[in-house]
């Protein structure tokens, strides 16, 4: 089942977001970025919502947390044969749901705290490629489960509802994290399957996205050359395996990366320095492929960072704040206000100007920094 | 007894001359080059020999009372669908004179045209499209291979490149020139053409006769190819461009080498070409210099080495049944950009056997090597060039969705420039001045028309490519590339939509 996923039509959705970091790692309630995304209600319609957590499973910090959806038990049964022979799971639960009256017949959710089993010691690249690699596959392969999220003390919950639904399914008011995002979703064509819900998630990058991406046809293909298959035809996740090329694995800092993304005009590159002229002109000679084509806001998080980023003439909107330690950013000013009333500081970035907030190194464990 | 030629009896075009308008000035006897018309001295009037018109229309076109008008001949044979009157004629042409048959420009042939049967998609609501009147809009290009990924390192003030990028040609818009001899088309062509591409900001293309010493101001934006024949090679001309292009092929001809008949070789031709004058120039099949892919990796990196490196250097092909393979050889073999011409692929002299029937479309050609290309991981290392028969922006549009970096052109430029194709090039008689070296000819074509006339066809191919790729919401170039999606097709079978990578339209 679920292989209406798989058949050959693109999804296409409007959206709002929001993202909310504390960059002394304190934990922030979940009550807030609920407040935030609940406040842009009219910019979904019912049919896909969710959030991401960030170090909201301190107890088991140090294990890649599976976050997995399965259509029924016996699709379940069925994964965690296949994966108890790959990972060692110190713990597994359901994720605790609520009933909500006007969610009708949801999948069932399970979490999975792991360790690859690996015969010999790798580097902690390697042993990520060899995660990506697994979950990749599942998703790809196993029939009627999906795997939402796999980072390590960090979680996706998702799923098709309005935000104010699947925060009360999924109790997000109970997490406590230090970075948040959330995703409210406008679909236009695409069935209501929970695993199509915001945000996209691999490793610990998770993405919320607002917009349709026009190059498709050509940031897929591109992605194809390094092995990535884009198997659910969202936008949303070309843009993580992107970035998941650009800086896990090309090495690229992360604001070059959004460079690649969302580049500059030549007629801007003109007016650079020689050095700097010279970057960026092969940024988008050599990563022409990934230049993200059409509307687009994103807010991109991982351990230790959030990242918002638009199109390079600002289609769709993205709006940032500073209040003390903790940085703002959504679809509307509203969404902030509505959780701070007062920021000292308040910003629209310009097309194409990634605004890129890290914790200082050593905040919290495990922590990464792309800067 | 006296010969008969058969096919002097059946005329293809028929020359109505409207007595009541014309007024017997005479200018249809000098314009035209074959000697249809003559005047008649004693009895005072104009006469026309309709079979050896050719359908230029030069006359007609120049007659200042529009007197002329030149139509199919009504003469007919008996239909008969296998032997219709192409293939009759064509037989009293070999009997009568024995030999191959010519022909010039492309085939002429009703195949599948590709590009007719795919349309372009535009964005409605979910996703805004782009005014180009009011954003930028990006058609900057790049030619040569590129690294896979690109190595920084930090500066005080930011980053910077640890290594820089092997030498690159930067266009303005995704056209260059297609290669054309100096012999096969005049040397105004020539100015004009290498005039226009500076201005554009894009390259001509020498093509296989050298580089007229008119044309190094042109430096640039001049590709100097280098052909089986190898005239006017040295190292000179190798460092007179930017880049170097290696013709194994063309669509026109593939598997035979070029050919200028020697009443076009006059004596600029004699001394560019470095061949004696009035002699046939005939390049021959293969390069003798390569005989596997081993030799053109020899060739391709001793023209490196004779240039220090510092120039690109294409391989132009045409798109034959194995294409995918060969590209992919050739692009291992060190091609930074490999030219595909599809069996549309123009020429001012082939066998018409080879024109008609020899070689594969461009469309199905660019993308099963694009497609091979990437499965092999080898896309980056070259620039796909796609070319024989582009018509229109739209043509360029799809053949760069369809996995094409860019394409080169030659028949929409002669046509710029008067050219009608009556596809008797190889005759050098050419009465609108193209095909021709015949010094009284060539002025009626001067370069600063040739020059006008393109400069004006790529500016309006230019604005409506920024049109289209708006509409689709996008605003650069490199987001098209190979972009299948933006394409759908109509009345293709599973197969063709299957090399070509597109669905059908209402999918
Ligand atoms: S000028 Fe051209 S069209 Fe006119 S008679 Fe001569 S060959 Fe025919
Ligand atoms: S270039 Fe001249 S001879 Fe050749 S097809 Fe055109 S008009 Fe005819």
């Amino acid at each position: 089942m679920w292989e209406f996923i798989f058949k050959d039509s693109k999804d296409i959705s409007g959206c709002g977001v929001s993202g909310i970091i504390n960059v002394k790692g304190s934990l922030i309630p979940g009550d807030l970025i609920i407040k935030s995304i609940t406040c842009q209600e009219e910019r979904g319609n019912g049919l896909g919502a969710g959030f991401a957590g960030y170090g909201i499973y301190p107890d088991f910090k140090e294990f890649y947390a599976l976050h997995v959806m399965a259509e029924d038990k016996h699709y379940l049964e069925n994964f965690e044969r296949f994966l108890f022979q790959k990972v060692k799971a110190i713990y597994h639960e359901p994720i605790p749901t609520k009933k909500v009256k006007t969610i009708k017949n949801p999948p069932i959710f399970k979490r999975y705290f792991v360790k690859l089993e690996l015969e010999e010691q790798v580097s902690p690249e390697e042993e990520e490629n060899k995660l990506i690699e697994m979950v990749m596959y599942i998703n790809a392969n196993l029939n009627g489960v999906y795997i939402l999220s796999s980072g390590k003390n960090m979680g996706v919950f998702k799923g098709v509802g309005f935000p104010e639904e699947i925060a009360e399914f999924f109790k997000i008011d109970k997490y406590q994290a230090y970075i948040w995002t959330a995703h409210n979703r406008f679909p236009t064509n695409t069935p209501g399957w929970w695993g199509g819900a915001h945000p996209f998630s691999l490793l610990d990058w998770s993405i919320v996205h607002n917009g349709e991406i026009s190059s498709y046809g050509t940031n897929k293909r591109y992605l194809e050359l390094f092995g990535y298959k884009c198997t659910l035809l969202t936008d949303t996740e070309v843009v993580t395996y992107l970035l998941d090329l650009l800086i896990r694995r090309h090495k690229l800092p992360i604001k070059l990366a959004c460079t690649a993304l969302a580049p500059p005009f030549w007629i801007e590159i003109e007016r650079l320095n020689e050095e700097e002229k010279n970057l960026i002109e092969a940024l988008r000679v050599v990563y022409g492929g990934a230049l993200l084509n059409g509307p687009f806001a994103i807010i991109l998080a991982y351990n230790g960072g959030i990242v918002g980023l638009t199109d390079r003439v600002k289609l769709r909107p993205l709006v940032v704040a500073k209040y003390e330690d903790y940085y703002y950013l959504a679809s509307e000013e509203a969404a902030i206000r509505t959780i701070c009333p007062n920021p000292e500081l308040i910003w629209y970035p310009k097309a194409g100007e990634p605004v890129i907030i890290e914790m200082p190194m050593g905040t919290i464990p495990n922590q990464k920094s792309y800067i | 007894m006296k010969p008969i030629n058969f096919s002097s009896f059946y005329p293809d075009f028929f020359v109505e001359r409207l007595e009541n308008k014309c007024i017997k000035c005479k200018i249809c006897v000098k314009e035209c080059t074959y000697e249809v018309h003559t005047w008649d001295e004693k009895k005072k009037i104009l006469k026309e020999d309709h079979g050896k018109c050719v359908g230029c229309h030069r006359c007609e076109a120049m007659c200042p009372t529009d007197a002329i008008i030149i139509k199919r001949h009504p003469s007919q044979f008996r239909e008969h669908h296998l032997w219709n009157p192409y293939f009759i004629k064509n037989i009293y042409k070999q009997a009568d004179k024995g030999g191959v048959l010519l022909s010039s420009t492309g085939c002429d042939l009703p195949l599948k045209i590709y590009f007719d049967h795919l349309v372009i998609d535009a964005c409605q609501v979910t996703n805004p499209p782009i005014d180009p009147l009011r954003e930028p809009m990006e058609l900057r290009t790049y030619i040569g291979s590129k690294p896979e990924k690109l190595e920084v390192e930090k500066t005080e003030t930011g980053y910077k490149l640890k290594k820089a990028l092997p030498p690159l040609i930067k266009l303005e818009m995704p056209i260059i020139f297609s290669g054309m001899s100096y012999g096969s088309i005049s040397l105004h062509i020539h100015q004009g053409l290498a005039h226009a591409a500076k201005e554009l900001g894009i390259l001509y293309n020498t093509g296989e006769g050298g580089l007229h010493s008119s044309l190094y101001e042109y430096k640039d934006h001049i590709v100097v190819q280098c052909a089986s024949g190898r005239f006017g090679v040295n190292v000179d001309y190798l460092d007179a461009g930017v880049a170097i292009e290696i013709k194994i092929g063309q669509g026109a001809k593939p598997g035979i080498g070029g050919h200028l008949p020697g009443e076009k070789v006059n004596e600029e031709i004699s001394k560019t070409r470095m061949i004696p004058l009035g002699t046939d120039a005939l390049s021959p099949a293969p390069h003798h210099d390569i005989y596997s892919i081993e030799d053109l990796k020899g060739l391709i990196y001793a023209l490196k080495e004779a240039t220090d490196y510092k120039k690109p250097v294409f391989v132009k092909v045409a798109a034959v049944n194995n294409i995918a393979a060969i590209a992919s050889g050739i692009v291992r073999a060190g091609a930074d950009a490999v030219v595909i011409d599809g069996v549309r692929g123009g020429t001012g002299a082939a066998p018409t056997m080879f024109r008609q029937y020899v070689g594969i479309p461009i469309e199905l050609a660019i993308s099963a090597v694009d497609k091979r290309l990437r499965e092999e991981g080898i896309r980056h290392k070259t620039t796909l060039i796609a070319s024989g028969g582009i018509r229109c922006s739209a043509d360029v549009v799809k053949a760069i969705a369809l996995g094409a970096d860019l394409v080169a052109i030659g028949t929409p430029l002669l046509i710029a420039v008067g050219c009608t194709l009556c596809q008797r090039c190889y005759t050098g008689k050419c009465p609108w001045g193209i095909a021709t070296n015949n010094p009284e000819l060539i002025k009626r074509l001067p370069p600063e028309v040739v020059y006008e006339k393109v400069y004006n066809l790529m500016n309006g191919w230019k604005s409506e490519i920024k049109e289209m790729l708006g509409a689709m919401g996008l605003n650069s170039i490199e987001s098209l590339r190979s972009n299948r999606d933006k394409l759908r097709a109509i009345g293709l079978t599973k197969e063709e939509m299957e090399i070509l990578e597109v669905k059908h339209a209402g999918e």
